[in-house]
């Protein structure tokens, strides 16, 4: 099992009441309230954090970027990546995932992951995400294109990684006439692409066919067993069977040296009035065309305040006893993971761990705590569930590259 | 006189386009706004009492199937002059409402003489030299067509208790809106350098209290049309035509009849 360390790198110096005031946290909250010496000054904790982790015994680091919003300091993932890849050693780096419909040139974006996936020394796992509504409106970008220009900028990044160049590239959405860059992965045939989601259906089968793990992002268990059963019969329509390597998990984990002062600094992932993104306009999340056209009705119900919110809004007691987010002791914390671990079965397990105003002090601990007790008894736990990530089960990086596909006489390359 | 109205459907570019049809006289098309429109109006039904009046549903909006490879109002005119064209009608006047206002702006830049005369009503198009075209993807859907109405009594009148129907046409226009106008948002920058060209007479409505479309952006487009005479309704906001029927109506049908 491959498991990470995770944290949203809060903007936790921002004034909370500014932020009730105006009524939302995200997208139009206005920079007036971004303090830079504070943000400099958690940057560079959040830097010495990823290096702790790495000391401690992680796996893997896990990045991400948002804009707009303080919940998350992280606007360009591929400069964290970039400072990792040089600062630590043995890590990976999973970039979950880089917003492949912000960017104008995915030819750039290749480029850089393949700088960066040379400098770590092949340590690069590339994630790509769609990326939020309020991402496509703080970047100016149409959100009614957003999944088109999705598969567009995969199909040409793979491309550009796999095909010697120079080649043209006359798309939908892009269209580059030469497309030749001088830097290209260490990891071949391309860097694992690991796709990270919460509720599309469209994303979960579009992975699957990829053959790309899916990592569900703190679903409850009920909805990600819902996920693998959608991934696992898109996987066995393209001809293979998914396994624990293709699923990957991400969970809201605190650890203390008591259990006390754990639930305190838990209830800092409510932090964002228990929104993951902020408090916002419904339409800044799925703004028109973004969401599946089969949930349109359900949402502007939602939206409108005709309906509630589909995912609920769980006190933070709730999500405790629904295993939403696990705190405790390492012991505490190990036999509840067990607990999540057997009923979602993953190779990957991403571990979201430091949120909101959590002191330095008890950031570095938890890192600790978490990365040098609670990993590797989930690991231990894990391999004797079978539990192999997509290393340890030898996985193609793409389904192009299987051999044990159904039907399948000689393999594709 | 109750007017009759009869429904269409045309195979143009690939789609089904539905069209109202009622009246008799000089043929107007009337292109409706950004949020699509409800399908009878007091003004629409005033038209048809004294001209032939087509009004489409834009492609992609309510009943006419969605082209997925518009990227520009300017195709949407490309689509209402192929549909003219098959209807045999020439010499057609023009009314366009916000969005349709800028549909029929390109429209008439793209064919100066086509047209006897040209409404623009509240129209999107061109940057508003003072201000900015609202900006619908950031406010909730039944905000947005709220802010255009002066008296919210006027847009409680046209749609009531909102039905959850309408809100899902609406999120549907919005999309065909980014699909077609996302960046500039709502306007072009060719488009009034090309407004100079246009034949037609051309009256300029203008709600005093339009929010989403800036008075500006009217007393541009007078000033680049060549024959154009710009005119404010008091107490009104965007949608001028479903706030103030009467008075847009008149103003509309007299011109019209000139």
């Amino acid at each position: 099992m491959h498991m990470m360390y995770f944290t949203e790198q809060p903007m936790s110096a921002y004034d909370e009441q500014a932020g009730l005031d105006f009524g939302a946290t995200a997208l139009n909250f206005s920079n007036s309230h971004y303090n830079s010496i504070e943000g400099s000054r958690l940057y560079n904790e959040y830097l010495e954090e990823y290096i702790l982790a790495e000391e401690c015994g992680t796996d893997g680091i896990m990045l991400n970027e948002h804009h707009n919003a303080p919940f998350c300091m992280q606007a360009r993932t591929n400069m964290f990546a970039s400072i990792l890849a040089a600062v630590t050693k043995r890590v990976k780096i999973v970039i979950l995932g880089n917003p492949l419909p912000l960017t104008e040139n995915p030819v750039q974006l290749a480029e850089e992951l393949a700088m960066i996936d040379m400098i770590s020394k092949g340590r690069l796992v590339s994630g790509f995400v769609r990326g939020g509504g309020q991402e496509q409106l703080a970047n100016g970008v149409n959100p009614a294109f957003n999944r088109e220009r999705f598969m567009e900028a995969h199909d040409l990044i793979q491309k550009t990684w796999t095909q010697p160049g120079p080649f043209r590239w006359e798309g939908t959405h892009y269209q580059q006439r030469v497309v030749n860059p001088w830097a290209l992965p260490l990891q071949k045939p391309y860097p694992r692409v690991w796709i990270p989601g919460v509720l599309s259906k469209e994303t979960v089968i579009w992975t699957a066919q990829q053959r790309y793990p899916y990592i569900a992002l703190n679903t409850s268990i009920a909805a990600t067993k819902l996920i693998h059963e959608t991934y696992d019969k898109a996987a066995l329509d393209v001809g293979y069977t998914a396994g624990p390597e293709n699923f990957g998990y991400l969970i809201r984990v605190h650890v203390q040296d008591t259990e006390e002062k754990a639930l305190e600094n838990a209830r800092q992932f409510m932090w964002m009035q228990g929104e993951f993104t902020g408090l916002a306009n419904p339409v800044w999340a799925n703004p028109a065309g973004y969401f599946s056209p089969s949930g349109r009705r359900a949402f502007v119900e939602f939206s409108t305040g005709r309906a509630k919110n589909p995912r609920g809004n769980p006190t933070f007691e709730q999500q405790v006893a629904d295993t939403m987010i696990v705190a405790g002791t390492p012991s505490q914390v190990i036999e509840r993971l067990k607990y999540i671990v057997e009923n979602t079965r993953p190779g990957i397990m991403a571990i979201w761990a430091n949120d909101g105003n959590v002191s330095k002090q008890d950031r570095r601990r938890c890192i600790q705590l978490l990365c040098g007790e609670v990993m590797p008894a989930i690991k231990e736990f894990g391999a004797s569930l079978g539990l192999n990530d997509p290393w340890e089960a030898n996985a193609p990086v793409h389904l192009r590259y299987s051999t044990d596909l159904i039907g399948q006489k000689v393999a594709a390359e | 006189m109750s007017v009759v109205w009869a429904e269409m459907v045309k195979e143009i570019a690939g789609i089904k386009l539905h069209a109202s049809r009622a009246g008799s006289g000089k043929t107007v098309l009337v292109l409706h706004h950004d949020i699509g429109t409800v399908d009878r109006l007091p003004f629409y039904d005033a038209l048809a009492e004294k001209f032939d009046v087509i009004i489409p549903h834009h492609p992609g909006w309510g009943k006419s199937e969605r082209p997925g490879w518009t990227r520009h109002p300017r195709d949407i005119a490309a689509i209402y002059a192929w549909l003219l064209a098959d209807l045999g009608l020439t010499g057609v006047s023009l009314v366009g409402l916000g969005f349709g206002g800028w549909i029929a702006a390109e429209m008439s830049s793209l064919a100066p003489e086509a047209y006897a005369r040209l409404v623009l009503v509240g129209a999107m198009g061109i940057k508003p030299p003072e201000g900015d075209i609202a900006d619908q993807a950031i406010v909730s859907y039944i905000d947005y067509p709220s802010s255009g109405f002066h008296d919210p009594a006027a847009f409680a009148a046209v749609y009531g208790d909102v039905s959850t129907d309408q809100l899902e046409a609406w999120d549907i226009a919005r999309e065909m809106c980014f699909r077609n106008a996302w960046k500039p948002y709502m306007y072009s920058q060719t488009l009034p350098h090309l407004l100079g060209g246009v034949r037609s007479p051309a009256l300029v409505i203008w709600g005093d209290d339009d929010r989403i479309v800036p008075l500006s952006a009217g007393h541009a487009y007078a000033k680049a049309l060549r024959d154009a005479t710009l005119t404010t309704i008091p107490e009104c906001g965007h949608f001028a035509e479903m706030e103030k029927p009467d008075a847009v109506a008149k103003l509309t049908a007299d011109f019209l009849s000139q």
